[in-house]
């Protein structure tokens, strides 16, 4: 029995820890934020936009640096290319700024237009700062015939449909210069959904679809499994591609609409002085030289921009995005 | 051998402290039901921001190998496997445990896994370079008929009823299209907006198995300790029985080296095919399911072997062999380390030193979690209210855990009551939740083969083109005839 007595004795003192626990997190006084606060990411843990969220947050509560003062917590919502996770963010985050999100242009802009069902636009958002721009690129694999755009269009013109292209999921980035890709070039392509950016870059590597497009970062790092050939944004990637080309000096008139833009946001109806608060910091956090530091060894590109730089780039790509995806059903 | 010169790195104060924490963390992490493997590496990646690289990888790779392991002390004890790679350990630990013999039951338990994870982590070293390519070969259609072969398995895996199995297998299947289409994204059997995000595989693991265990507890009012006694149980008469069971140890570790090799399935699946497959070719299979070692053997051997092969093709190419493995990927990216050949030459240290302390955390699993099969007398003892108290917490805090969503809690607890009564007409949970780990699988695959297959000669003959997709297809079709000759020779015996 005294194996009895000692269980006994083990339930009575979880239970008395377990009660003081959940008091301790009933009781709240104080300035924001006086506790952690949560961001939502609405893709899987271990993917770039998870993968980068975790970093660029690891200073929060740094004790030495004057940022938030509390940790932050990645909280994974996964599931339809991020609508389930921001449909949740929009109808079901409280907004006393303990709950924030990441967010991805143009996915959540694109989706936002094109189905009906997303309960999320850039109205009801609050943008606090963009620590990441991620470009799609071209990428064939290595064994490919293709060694430039123009091999590859040639080919898709004798041959319309027969070219297929991986991609994160629909109406993401990716999805977005495919359809652009496709478009201004006059060819007829084929788009196959991936469940990540991951297994799509695999299936360039492994030859189960002919091209792709992927995120510039997670491409670098796997330049000796495959070949890059076009990058679709204004300017070349000075830091990690300096030598491949933008799809425009190829001939191609794509611009940036696929740029993926990583950052955080709140709910509409945050406090607005909560809201100053963080626009305020979360972007020196952002700038941390240790963050930054990381981020570059991750081969993860920064580009840091502040709430009003944001707003403004969130409406230009509501703009362009209406009219790209003007016509097109899911 | 160039592995054995960076051992002595593994060797330090710091290192192996690490590896003592990881290891006995994962096991009682792997033990509780809701959390993981692939839950439990997320959740630490953030912890190994200020490690060294070595240090963090030392310690991911250690919970990675004993959360696996761990999960089997639940499926023993209380038919609760703590993950989805346990749930072949249960059809025949806890009839094992039942019997009296639950102490025999988790020592067969780690030397399996031991051993089988010891193999998986030396086809790692010396194959790497070998079956770097392999992953790649797997396209959609083979993906697709490795879920087919997976569903094949359902119909065998209740040894009651070939019916009652594959009915349990339709409504996995059925449960696993709620939610969003993964590749084109429509919505479907969204009832109710709760259910937009689908049947978290974790949600209804936990339900499924924890809730009517809870139920039958409070229903019987009886202790586990008056069901089954802790028996004395000497090491050595296991560890020699172990090592006998050759063919057990060579299914399971076989199937799960194959498994881990192969992207995205996973442990859940290498411990249930080998456990299929180990009751086809067993002579005794009428004792299958009524507490038959080499059923632990081979689920056990299995799932722990599928840990060294499921790093081959994401080291080598950033492709990861499993979910776990996925989220492990993000350990490497934080640190610098970007998969391919530079970990060999310019990280080698760092890769080789992770490696090694994959072998050490085999042998620290081994010996922890035997260490805790002689504490398992204080679950046992544990009377069924308490016990019935304790697990709903946990099911509902490791539910609420996984993405931090009550909808999942209430979908767990639907499904667990639902499960409870099903299983009084001879229903079985196991079935169940592997329709609902293949649904995706086999579905995500089928769409992206077709939409490549229209852009060629059509679907037919792009998923019946090529030796790897007719090797799985012939696999498929072995599996389905043996099952149909099994149970006829079951009739006319009858």
């Amino acid at each position: 029995m005294e194996v009895d007595m000692k269980i006994k004795k083990f339930f009575l003192y979880f239970t008395i820890i377990l009660s003081i626990l959940s008091f301790g997190s009933l009781s709240q006084a104080g300035d924001y934020p006086d506790r952690p606060i949560s961001v939502v990411v609405a893709y899987n843990p271990g993917g770039a936009t998870d993968f980068q969220a975790r970093l660029v947050t690891m200073m929060a509560a740094h004790p030495k640096k004057d940022y938030l003062g509390q940790p932050i917590v990645i909280i994974n919502k996964p599931g339809a290319g991020g609508k389930v996770g921001w449909n949740w963010f929009a109808s079901k985050a409280r907004n006393d700024g303990y709950d924030l999100a990441a967010y991805n242009v143009p996915h959540f802009i694109s989706q936002s237009i094109v189905f009906d069902d997303t309960k999320y636009n850039i109205d009801n958002l609050e943008p606090i700062a963009n620590w990441g721009a991620d470009p799609a690129v071209l990428i064939v694999g290595p064994d490919s015939p293709f060694n430039s755009v123009a091999d590859l269009l040639k080919f898709a013109k004798a041959n319309p449909g027969k070219v297929t292209f991986s991609g994160a999921g629909k109406f993401v980035g990716h999805h977005i210069a495919f359809l652009q890709f496709q478009k201004a070039s006059g060819t007829k392509l084929t788009y196959v959904p991936h469940t990540g950016g991951v297994p799509a870059l695999a299936a360039v590597k492994g030859g189960q679809v002919m091209a792709g497009f992927n995120n510039l970062s997670d491409a670098y790092r796997s330049q000796k499994d495959i070949k890059i050939l076009a990058i679709a944004d204004l300017q070349r990637e000075a830091t990690f591609l300096p030598n491949v080309p933008t799809l425009k000096e190829e001939g191609v008139d794509v611009d940036n609409s696929s740029v993926n833009f990583r950052g955080i946001m709140a709910p509409k109806g945050t406090d607005p002085k909560i809201i100053e608060f963080l626009a305020a910091k979360v972007p020196l956090m952002f700038n941390d030289k240790k963050t930054l530091k990381q981020m570059k060894k991750g081969g993860s590109p920064v580009r840091i921009m502040n709430r009003a730089e944001v707003q403004a780039m969130w409406k230009a790509r509501k703009v362009s995005l209406t009219k790209l995806l003007a016509g097109l059903a899911p | 051998m160039e592995f054995l010169s960076y051992f002595s790195n593994v060797f330090t104060f710091t290192n192996l402290l690490i590896l003592f924490l990881g290891t006995v963390g994962g096991l009682l992490m792997g033990a509780a039901p809701g959390l993981s493997p692939t839950m439990a590496v997320a959740l630490l990646i953030p912890f190994t921001f200020k490690m060294s690289p070595e240090q963090g990888l030392i310690m991911l790779g250690a919970v990675y190998t004993s959360t696996v392991a761990g999960g089997a002390i639940s499926a023993i004890l209380l038919k609760i496997p703590g993950a989805p790679a346990n749930i072949a350990t249960v059809m025949d630990g806890y009839p094992m445990a039942k019997a009296g013999k639950p102490k025999e039951a988790l020592h067969y338990c780690f030397i399996s896994s031991f051993i089988g994870g010891v193999i998986g982590i030396f086809i790692l070293i010396f194959f790497t370079p070998v079956l770097a390519g392999f992953a790649l070969k797997f396209g959609p259609s083979h993906m697709f008929w490795i879920a087919i072969f997976g569903v094949t398995v359902i119909a065998t895996l209740d040894s009651n009823s070939i019916i009652k199995g594959l009915f349990s297998g339709a409504i996995g299947l059925w449960l696993a299209t709620i939610g969003y289409d993964s590749v084109l994204g429509v919505e479907r059997f969204v009832f109710n907006p709760i259910f937009s995000g689908g049947i978290n595989i974790i949600a209804a693991l936990v339900g499924l198995f924890a809730i009517p265990q809870v139920l039958s507890m409070l229903e019987s009012k009886q202790n586990i300790s008056d069901q089954f006694e802790m028996e004395k149980r000497s090491l050595s008469q296991s560890v020699l029985y172990n090592i006998s069971r050759i063919k057990a140890l060579t299914v399971g570790s076989i199937s799960g080296v194959i498994i881990g090799l192969i992207p995205g399935a996973g442990g859940q699946i290498a411990g249930l095919v080998s456990y299929d497959q180990i009751k086809k070719i067993s002579k005794n299979k009428e004792n299958f399911g009524k507490g038959e070692p080499d059923g632990i053997i081979a689920a056990e051997s299995a799932n722990n072997a599928m840990v060294g092969p499921s790093l081959v093709p994401l080291l080598t190419l950033g492709v990861p062999g499993s979910p776990t493995a996925a989220v492990l990927l993000g350990g490497l990216l934080i640190h610098g380390m970007f998969p391919g050949s530079n970990l060999f030459t310019v990280y080698a240290e760092t890769t080789w030193t992770f490696i090694d302390s994959l072998l050490i955390a085999q042998l620290m699993m081994l010996v922890f979690g035997l260490y805790i099969s002689g504490l398992a007398k204080y679950v046992i003892k544990t009377p069924a209210n308490y016990m019935a108290a304790a697990i709903t917490i946990l099911a509902i805090f490791g539910t609420y855990s996984v993405q931090h969503n009550f909808a999942d809690v209430i979908v767990m607890l639907f499904l667990g009551v639902s499960m409870f009564f099903l299983s009084k007409f001879g229903f079985t949970a196991a079935p169940i939740v592997l329709g609902l780990i293949l649904g995706p699988i086999a579905e995500t695959n089928f769409t992206q083969a077709k939409i490549i297959a229209d852009t060629q000669n059509g679907i037919f003959s792009y998923l019946t083109s090529g030796p790897l997709n007719l090797t799985i297809i012939s696999l498929c079709i072995i599996s389905i005839t043996y099952g149909f000759i099994t149970e006829m020779k079951k009739k006319k015996n009858d």
